[in-house]
C-alpha cells in the first residue's frame, strides 16, 4: 500500500459542496484537479449523495476519498480531504461551516432560506477555505467577516417560525433570570 | 399577506429556486447594469450572486469574450461602497480570473483595497490580487505583501501567508524573500496566523534538513496554541523521522508521544496517526497510541471512532497483538449505526480475534450485509479470505457465508473478490474442494459475467475430474451449453472433454455431449467440440495428456511472432512448434497472490505476463545483434541478473545468461560509477576448463559515467558429452581507460589498457531447463512413459526439514512444481514433490521426488522421466 505518512503541507481540503435534496449542487468548490471537468464532479455528487443521503453517518470513505457530511432538512453538507487526511480536521472544517451557515441563516438551515441568502453563504465558504488551505475555523469570527447584519432584513421577511422561536428564546431567557433571582 | 403572495410567485417560478434554471445570455445582459451610476448595491448584489451561482454550477460554460466584458463591467462595482457587494465583487473576480482576458487590469484598484484603512476589505482583496497575479507584477506588490504577513489584523496576515504559499508554486524564488516576515508571524497570538505562517515557513525551508530541524525542536518546546499548527508539527517531525531513519530514538518522536497528553482532540489522533505509521516500531512502543485510541473508539462523535478504528485497523495488520487490548471496545462497535465504522470494527476483529470467536462474528456481519458498499464487501471478503487461510479448519462456516454472498446482489468487483477468494481458498485446502467447487458451480449457473464464468468452467475442468465423483458436475457445465454465450460455451465444452480425457466411466457420455455440440452456431465451439470428439475417440492416454489436459505450454507472444515469421518465409518444412519459446509462467494460472494484505483494494498484478515480455524482449535484443542471427529461437533467459561485483566498487557488472539449443549467450550489464574516466571497448573474458568453448566477444564500445553498457560474451556447448552441461568460468572485465573531465565528460585522446577481476560465472542444470506447468501430472507422467526413467535414492543430510529440501530441489533443478505439491502440509513426515519442465532442444522432462523425514536429515527417492535418455541422466546427476 501507499504510504501513510501525509507530507506536511496546508493543504488539506479537497472540496466542499452544499448538494440539496434530491442531490444537487447548490454550490460546491474543488479545491484541486481530481475531478478536472464539471461533469465528473457532478457525476462524484450524485453517487456520494446516494451513499449518504439515507444514512446520518457522518463520515464514509467513497471512491478513495475520505468525506465528511452533515444534513439538516433539505440540505446536506460534505467536506472532501485526502484518504490519509486527519479526519478530525475535516469533521472540523465541516463543523465551523456548518454553523456559520446555520447562524447566517438564523438556526433556519433550509433550502430556501439558504438561496435567499445565497451571496452571504457564498462568502462564509470563501472565508473558511482559500485554495484548499483552512483559513478559518471560528464560526463567529467568519459570520463577523461575512457582517451579514442582523437587523438588516425587515420583518416581514423573517419567517414566522423564526418570529415565534425569538420570542420563545426572550420567555425562556426570562423564565432563567426569574429562576436564578429565586435561587439567589 | 405579505408571505402569502411571496410564495405564489415562487411557486409559479418553479421549486423555490430563483437560481433555477439560470440562462447565460440574460445573466449576461444583466450585468450591464453594473454600468449604471449610481450603483444599485441590492440590485447588482443580486446579479453578481446570480453570476456567481451560474459559475459555481459550471453547466453554461462561458467564453472568454463575454467573460471579459462582464468582468469589465464589473470592475464598475469599486466605486460602490456596500461592504457585501464588495466582497462578491472580490469573489467574482476570482472565479473569472481563469476565464477572462486582461484581469489585471484591476491590480491597482486591489492594492488600493489592500493597503486601505477598511480592515474588512483587506484580506479578501489580498486574496484576490494574488489569483491575478504573476511573477513580474509580483515584485511590485512584494513590499506590500511583506507588511500585510506582519500586520496586526489576523485576517490581512493569514490572507497574506495563504496567498504567499499559493504563490511559490510558480515564484518560489520571490516568496522565499519573505522568511524573515513569516519567522515573525509565528509568534503571532492568533492560531490561524500561526498555523498559516508555520506552513509557510517549511514550505519555504522543506529543502533544507537542518533548518525543518531547527524549526520543529524550537516549535515543540515554545508551545503553539493552534491544534493545526501543532498537527502540522506532527507530520512534518514524523517525516523528519523517516527521512533520517533515526526511529524511536530522537528527540522527534519524544514530541510526537509527548502529543499524546495535548488537550485537543485533533492533535492526539495525529500524533497517535503518526505514531502507528512510522516504520519499525514495536507493539510495545505503540501501547500509549493504542490506549488513546481505545478511548476514542467510546467517543459520541462518529467521526472520532471512525478514524480511532480505521487507525486501529492499520496497527491490527502489523501487530495484531497490540490490538487485543481493545477487542471489547471493538465488538461493542460492531452494531454501530455508521456501516462503514462497524464494517472497520469486524475486519480489525477478524484479524485479532481467536478461532473461537469467528462463528459468532461471521454471523454479525451477515446481519449487516446488504447495507454496506461494495468496497467494504470486497474488505470483508478478503479478511474472510486471509482468516480461513489462518484458521483452515473453519473453513465449512466461510464457505457458507461467501456462497451467501455470492447469492446477493453485487458488483463484477464484489463477486469477482468473492470468487478469488474461493478459488484461493480450495486450492490451499483441499477439505474445502468439493464445498468450493459445489457453490461455485451454483453460482455459474445464474452468472452475468462471462469472465467469471469462464473462469469457474476452467477450474471446474482442471478439479471436477479429480474428486470422487466428478460425474455431478457434468451437468452444470452442459447446462451452460444449452444457456449461455459463445465464450462461455467454448469454456464449457473444454471442460467438458477433460472430464471425457481423465475419467474413464464418463468417456462415452462425455462424447455423446460433446458430438450434439459440434452443431453449435458458433464456430469457436464447433471447433473445439469436433477437435476433441476426435481427440478422445483415439482413446490414448498420452493423446488426451497432451491435446486436453495440459495443452499448449508455449508463449502467446513468441507463437504470433514465430507464426508471422514462417509466413514470411514460406518453406516446405513444416511449421516446428519446438522453435516457439515456452511461456515462462504458467498461462493458466492466475491466482492472486495470498498473504496480500486485506484492505489492499487492488486488482491482481499482472505479473504473469511480465514475465512472458520479459523473455521476448531479450529475444528481440538479442536478435537485432548479427553475431546472433543464426543461433536459432532463444530457449531461456536466465531470471535473476547475478551480480559479478561487490555492491559499491569503481564498476558494477550483473550476468543474465540466455540459453539456445546449442550455444549460450552471457549478457553482462555493465556500469561505470568512476566520473573521471570513459572506459572503450569494454569485454568480459571468460575462461573455463569443462568443455565450453569462447567463440566470440562482442564488446561495449565506449562505457561513460553512469550509463550502463551490455557487452555480450558467445559460448558453443559441449557436444560430444550430452550429459556435460554443468561448468563455472572465471571471468576478467578487460577494457581501455581513457581519464576525462568529470564536469563536461570530455574524454582524453590517449587510454590505457586495464582489467579488472570479476565473481565466477556458474552454469548450472537450471539454466538448461524451462519451467513449465503441467496442470494434469498423473497424465502427462503417463504421457512421457517409463522408456527413459531413471530412479536414484539420495541422503540429503543437509536439509533439516522437508519445506528446506523442497525448496532446495526447485532451485536445483529449475523445474516448475505441479499440483500445489511445493507446499507442504503441516505436520508430516514425507512429501511427494511434481516437478515439470521441457530441456534445452524441446525434450520434456518429468520428476517425481518422494520425500521422507529421518532422524539423520531428508531422505530422497527420485524418479525421472524424460522424452531424451540424456536428460534423465543430467537431472538426476544434478542433485548429489
Amino acid at each position: 500500500m501507499d504510504s501513510h505518512i501525509l507530507e506536511p503541507s496546508l493543504y488539506s481540503v479537497k472540496a466542499i459542496m452544499i448538494l440539496d435534496n434530491d442531490g444537487n449542487r447548490l454550490m460546491a468548490k474543488y479545491y484541486d484537479d481530481q475531478f478536472p471537468s464539471t461533469k465528473e464532479q457532478k457525476t462524484f455528487e450524485k453517487n456520494l449523495f446516494s451513499k449518504t443521503h439515507r444514512a446520518n453517518a457522518e463520515i464514509i470513505m467513497f471512491e478513495g476519498l475520505t468525506c465528511v457530511y452533515r444534513s439538516n432538512v433539505d440540505l446536506f453538507f460534505y467536506v472532501v480531504g485526502s484518504v490519509n487526511e486527519n479526519e478530525l480536521i475535516l469533521a472540523s472544517v465541516l463543523n465551523a461551516f456548518y454553523e456559520a451557515v446555520s447562524q447566517i441563516l438564523r438556526r433556519n438551515i433550509e433550502k430556501r432560506a439558504l438561496l435567499e441568502n445565497l451571496d452571504a453563504i457564498f462568502l462564509a465558504m470563501d472565508e473558511i477555505c482559500d485554495g484548499g488551505i483552512i483559513l478559518d475555523c471560528d464560526t463567529s469570527s467568519i459570520v463577523s467577516k461575512v457582517a451579514v447584519k442582523s437587523d438588516d432584513i425587515p420583518i416581514g421577511e423573517q419567517t414566522v417560525s423564526q418570529q415565534i422561536k425569538s420570542k420563545l428564546e426572550v420567555i425562556q431567557t426570562a423564565k432563567d433570570q426569574i429562576k436564578w433571582s429565586l435561587l439567589k | 399577506m405579505h408571505m402569502l403572495r411571496r410564495d405564489k410567485k415562487e411557486e409559479e417560478e418553479g421549486g423555490g429556486n430563483p437560481f433555477n434554471n439560470l440562462d447565460k445570455t440574460t445573466v449576461l445582459q444583466e450585468a450591464r447594469l453594473f454600468n449604471e451610476t449610481p450603483i444599485n448595491p441590492r440590485k447588482c448584489g443580486m446579479i453578481l450572486t446570480k453570476l456567481l451561482y451560474m459559475i459555481n454550477q459550471g453547466d453554461q460554460t462561458i467564453g472568454s469574450t463575454e467573460a471579459t466584458e462582464a468582468f469589465f463591467a464589473m470592475t464598475k462595482l469599486f466605486q460602490s461602497k456596500d461592504p457585501t457587494l464588495r466582497r462578491l465583487m472580490y469573489m467574482g473576480i476570482k472565479d473569472m480570473s481563469k476565464i477572462a482576458n486582461d484581469v489585471i487590469i484591476v491590480t491597482s484598484s486591489l492594492m488600493k483595497d489592500m493597503t486601505g484603512r477598511d480592515d474588512q476589505f483587506r484580506g479578501p482583496a489580498i486574496r484576490a490580487l494574488c489569483s491575478i497575479t504573476d511573477t513580474t507584477m509580483l515584485q511590485s506588490i512584494e513590499r506590500y505583501m511583506k507588511q500585510a504577513i506582519v500586520d496586526k489584523c489576523h485576517a490581512v496576515a493569514s490572507a497574506a501567508l495563504v496567498s504567499s504559499l499559493h504563490l511559490s508554486k510558480t515564484s518560489m524564488d520571490i516568496t522565499k524573500r519573505w522568511v524573515n516576515e513569516a519567522q515573525e508571524a509565528v509568534s503571532s497570538d492568533n492560531i490561524m496566523v500561526q498555523y498559516h505562517a508555520l506552513g509557510l515557513l517549511h514550505h519555504l525551508r522543506k529543502h533544507d534538513k537542518l533548518a525543518v530541524t531547527k524549526l520543529v525542536s524550537r516549535f515543540s518546546k515554545h508551545s503553539l496554541k493552534s491544534p493545526y499548527a501543532y498537527c502540522l508539527l506532527i507530520r512534518i517531525a514524523s517525516k523528519l523521522i523517516e527521512d533520517e531513519d533515526t526511529g524511536t530514538e530522537s528527540q522527534m518522536y519524544d514530541f510526537i508521544e509527548s502529543c499524546l497528553r495535548h488537550k485537543s482532540e485533533i492533535v492526539i489522533y495525529e500524533a497517535a496517526h503518526a505514531m502507528i505509521n512510522m516504520k519499525g516500531v514495536t507493539a510495545k512502543e505503540l501501547a500509549p497510541a493504542v490506549s488513546v485510541l481505545q478511548l476514542f473508539c467510546s467517543s459520541p462523535k462518529p467521526t472520532l471512532r471512525f478514524a480511532a478504528v480505521r487507525t486501529l485497523n492499520r496497527v491490527a495488520m502489523k501487530h495484531p497483538a497490540a490490538v487485543t487490548a481493545c477487542n471489547l471496545d471493538l465488538e461493542n462497535l460492531i452494531t454501530d449505526s455508521n456501516r462503514s465504522i462497524a464494517t472497520l470494527a469486524i475486519t480489525t476483529l477478524l484479524k485479532t480475534g481467536s478461532e473461537s470467536s469467528v462463528d459468532r462474528l461471521m454471523k454479525q456481519i451477515s446481519s449487516f450485509m446488504s447495507e454496506i458498499s461494495d468496497e467494504f464487501k470486497i474488505v470483508v471478503v478478503q479478511a474472510i479470505q486471509s482468516l480461513c487461510l489462518k484458521y483452515p479448519r473453519k473453513h465449512g462456516v466461510m464457505m457458507n457465508f461467501l456462497s451467501s454472498m455470492l447469492r446477493e446482489e453485487g458488483g463484477f468487483e464484489y463477486k469477482k473478490a468473492i470468487v478469488d477468494s474461493i478459488i484461493t481458498i480450495i486450492e490451499d485446502n483441499s477439505e474445502a474442494k468439493e464445498a468450493g467447487l459445489a457453490h461455485l458451480c451454483e453460482f455459474i449457473e445464474d452468472c452475468e459475467h462471462t469472465v467469471l464464468a469462464t473462469r469457474i468452467l476452467h477450474l471446474l475442468g482442471r478439479e471436477g475430474p479429480r474428486t470422487p465423483t466428478p460425474s455431478k458436475y457434468i451437468r452444470f457445465i452442459y447446462n451452460r451449453v444449452i444457456l449461455e454465450n459463445a465464450a462461455v460455451r467454448a469454456a464449457a465444452v473444454t471442460a467438458m472433454a477433460k472430464f471425457g480425457a481423465h475419467c474413464d466411466e464418463l468417456l462415452d457420455s462425455c462424447v455423446v455431449l460433446l458430438e450434439r455440440c459440434e452443431l453449435d452456431s458458433d464456430d469457436e465451439v464447433r471447433d473445439r467440440a469436433t477437435f476433441y470428439v476426435r481427440v478422445l475417440k483415439e482413446r490414448q492416454k498420452a493423446l488426451n495428456s497432451a491435446y486436453i489436459l495440459n495443452g499448449l505450454q508455449v508463449s502467446v507472444v513468441g507463437l504470433e511472432r514465430a507464426l508471422h515469421h514462417y509466413t514470411l518465409e514460406p518453406s516446405d518444412k513444416p511449421f516446428d512448434m519446438k522453435t516457439v519459446p515456452l511461456a515462462t509462467q504458467p498461462i493458466t494460472e492466475q491466482r492472486t497472490t495470498p498473504g496480500k494484505e486485506p484492505g489492499d483494494i487492488s486488482t491482481s498484478k499482472p505479473s504473469d505476463k511480465l514475465a512472458s515480455s520479459r523473455q521476448d524482449v531479450y529475444a528481440e535484443q538479442l536478435s537485432a545483434i548479427p553475431e546472433f542471427a543464426n543461433l536459432g529461437p532463444l530457449f531461456k533467459s536466465s531470471s535473476i541478473p547475478v551480480e559479478l561485483t561487490e555492491s559499491e566498487t569503481e564498476y558494477v557488472v550483473r550476468c543474465i545468461k540466455h540459453t539456445y539449443s546449442r550455444y549460450m549467450v552471457f549478457q553482462f550489464d555493465c556500469t561505470n560509477t568512476l566520473n573521471d574516466q570513459v572506459l572503450e571497448k569494454v569485454t568480459v573474458a571468460m575462461e573455463s576448463s569443462d568443455g565450453f568453448d569462447v567463440m566470440k566477444y562482442i564488446p561495449c564500445a565506449s562505457l561513460p559515467y553512469d550509463t550502463p553498457g551490455t557487452a555480450y560474451t558467445l559460448v558453443r556447448l559441449p557436444e560430444d558429452d550430452p550429459t556435460n552441461v554443468t561448468g563455472t568460468f572465471s571471468c576478467t572485465l578487460k577494457f581501455i581507460v581513457k581519464d576525462c573531465d568529470p564536469n563536461t565528460g570530455e574524454a582524453d585522446d590517449e587510454g590505457y589498457d586495464d582489467e579488472y577481476v570479476l565473481e565466477d560465472v556458474d552454469v548450472v542444470v537450471g539454466d538448461h531447463v524451462q519451467k513449465v506447468m503441467k496442470p494434469n501430472f498423473g497424465a502427462s507422467w503417463d504421457e512421457v512413459g517409463p522408456d527413459n526413467e531413471l530412479e536414484d535414492t539420495f541422503a540429503l543430510s543437509t536439509m533439516k526439514t522437508l519445506e528446506d529440501a523442497v525448496k532446495n530441489i526447485i532451485q536445483y533443478l529449475g523445474l516448475q512444481p505441479c499440483e500445489r505439491s511445493d507446499k507442504v502440509p503441516e505436520g508430516k513426515s514425507s512429501h511427494t514433490l511434481y516437478l515439470a519442465g521441457v530441456f534445452r532442444g524441446g525434450h520434456d522432462a518429468l520428476v517425481r521426488s518422494k520425500l521422507a523425514m529421518t532422524d539423520s536429515g531428508v531422505t530422497m527417492q527420485l524418479t525421472v522421466r524424460s522424452t531424451d535418455p540424456n536428460v534423465s541422466d543430467v537431472l538426476v546427476s544434478a542433485i548429489g
